[in-house]
């Protein structure tokens, strides 16, 4: 019976490498997903058949329908209420969950162990310690992204690496007590408890437009929390499952970091909040410089442009203008207008967030073009529309080697004939620096709510 | 401590084929992959199964709270993807990003 559940579990591997597989391509992306539900399907059911649940009775079976069905019940509510702009909220929470759910499963078991070995034990520590920081630090990243407790900024004091460093080495030698004497509980809940602590200390100094980071971080956590689980079980498919997620979140880590051009240290402590270089006066940059415009001067752009790309950020979610941007992008196109999206890749509050936005307004997805693939075009672009979008298009990333975003690849808008930037006011990004780009001869700002702008141009292009 | 290295060497297998598959994923389906993985990371409902069905009160409460979170991740995880995913459409194939 053992060889029979492991050789379905196998099965359940290959679905699960087939389905993420089925991701890299937008039209078996549904069947891969799909395939990973089965996968996922045929191992419950696998499990369902081992000894130790068939031999527990009908007792154990209602525990299992009462917590299957409790789960999904709440999985289903979330998944389909869930707003598309509050995805980075979503996956925040899911990681949460995955977390909590490594270092419950390898609590219960070290309750029941009678004598467990070295590798136990220390599997354990590291399901227990991985999977409450992930817990707990992406509960933080929920709460920072829904606005509730803590600020969108950085939360930084004195002493916070001396202080994270000091409570990382108690939980590691909470850790080894727990190896040394695996009988004694109160030592995983101590652990537990001071891992959850870190997992607090560890999310707070980061910053809401680091976030991608930090989701991205946490998803890779939450598959390694599950593969230390798989080797306190010694089972192989939590220890597969477990390396692929680990392995997702590490590379979708990298991009983000690279697509800011900062190390993921540098992310994790918060630091460009005091990132080195110049301080630059907003005042010099804007004064006397800055040409606000109207949505009929725009209108009148749009009637002799060919080309217009439209770069959204992270104001575009706020203001959840993606339906009436994908309207204002019809309306031009129908006037001859062609019209692409550039996609910066930390665009947003997470890895695809601008993507799964558009994707839902109904913008063909061949219209949305990675910052690679949209850069060289901008020289024959008439119009960009940057809308709620700072720090990814300043130019100064490219040009200021003192400035604190120095080296970030950026979507070149200024390099189009005209750009028009809705936005609500001259406020810094993220990085807190003034952008030349609004103070450029060839940009225009239309100050607004996203939203409502976008509505005022397709009146006056309708008009025009 | 002799089943440590067939595990291990399952572990860094994986790991090199979730590097292979996931770099080829393109940052348009980013989102998806993140929730997806999600989904797929619930795999720790196995786990809990196994400790509902344990003689030890303790275990049994741990485990069941582990069951209704994994579920939670698993269920919520494949439900909000397929959700996200049926949205990708291309506009000369309708059918597209439906399966």
């Amino acid at each position: 019976m053992d060889n029979a559940i492991n050789l379905v579990y196998l099965a359940a591997s290959v679905l699960f490498i087939l389905g993420i597989r089925g991701l890299t391509h937008p039209r078996t992306a549904v069947r891969g997903n799909l395939m990973g539900a089965a996968g996922m399907l045929l191992a419950v059911m696998a499990t369902l058949l081992d000894r130790q649940i068939f031999g527990a009775g009908p007792q154990a079976f209602a525990v299992i329908l009462a917590g299957v069905a409790l789960g999904g019940a709440i999985g289903a509510t979330l998944a389909l209420r869930i707003a598309m702009t509050a995805m980075p909220e979503m996956v925040a929470l899911l990681n949460a969950f995955g977390g909590g759910a490594s270092a419950l499963v390898a609590g219960s078991v070290l309750v029941s162990a009678v004598d467990p070995s070295a590798q136990t034990a220390v599997a354990t520590v590291a399901s227990g310690l991985i999977g409450s920081v992930t817990f707990w630090g992406s509960l933080v990243a929920f709460d920072k992204l829904r606005g509730l407790l803590l600020p969108d900024a950085p939360v930084v004091f004195p002493g916070q690496q001396v202080l994270n460093g000091a409570i990382a080495l108690v939980a590691l030698g909470l850790g080894a007590m727990v190896v040394a004497d695996p009988g004694t509980i109160a030592f995983y809940a101590g652990l537990v408890a001071v891992a959850s602590v870190l997992g607090v200390l560890l999310t707070i100094s980061i910053g809401g437009a680091d976030m991608p980071v930090a989701i991205a971080l946490l998803n890779s956590y939450s598959g390694l929390a599950a593969a230390s689980t798989g080797f306190v079980l010694s089972n192989n498919i939590l220890i597969i499952t477990g390396s692929l997620v680990g392995a997702s979140g590490i590379i979708l880590t990298r991009i983000m970091c690279k697509a800011m051009n900062r190390s993921l240290v540098n992310v994790l402590v918060g630091a460009i909040a005091e990132g080195g270089g110049s301080k630059v006066d907003a005042d010099a940059v804007y004064a006397g410089r800055v040409k606000s415009t109207s949505a009929e001067e725009v209108a009148m752009l749009f009637d002799g442009a060919r080309r217009t790309v439209i770069v959204p950020g992270y104001g575009l979610a706020v203001s959840q203008a993606q339906h009436q941007v994908r309207d204002l992008a019809n309306l031009l196109e129908s006037r001859g207008v062609e019209v692409e999206y550039a996609i910066h890749p930390v665009a947003g509050r997470m890895p695809g967030h601008m993507n799964v936005l558009l994707a839902e307004a109904d913008v063909d997805y061949d219209k949305l073009k990675e910052m690679d693939a949209v850069n060289p075009s901008f020289e024959q672009t008439d119009v960009s529309l940057v809308i709620g979008a700072n720090d990814i298009v300043n130019p100064d990333a490219r040009t200021d080697p003192s400035s604190p975003i120095a080296g970030m690849p950026i979507l070149n808008v200024d390099q189009s004939r005209t750009v028009v930037v809705i936005k609500r006011s001259l406020s810094p990004g993220f990085a807190g620096i003034p952008n030349p780009l609004f103070a450029a001869d060839n940009t225009l700002m239309f100050f607004g709510d996203g939203k409502q702008a976008v509505l005022d141009l397709i009146a006056a292009v309708k008009e025009s | 401590m002799d089943a440590f290295l067939p595990l291990l060497t399952i572990f860094m297998l994986a790991v090199f084929v979730g590097f292979e598959i996931i770099t080829k994923v393109p940052p348009l389906l980013h989102t998806p992959l993140m929730s997806g993985s999600n989904a797929i990371s619930g795999i720790t409902i196995i786990g809990a199964l196994l400790s509902v069905a344990s003689p030890n009160r303790m275990t049994v409460i741990l485990g069941f709270l582990a069951l209704v979170i994994a579920t939670i991740n698993v269920v919520g995880g494949f439900l909000v993807t397929h959700r996200m995913l049926g949205m990708f459409r291309r506009k000369d194939d309708p059918g597209a990003g439906r399966g």
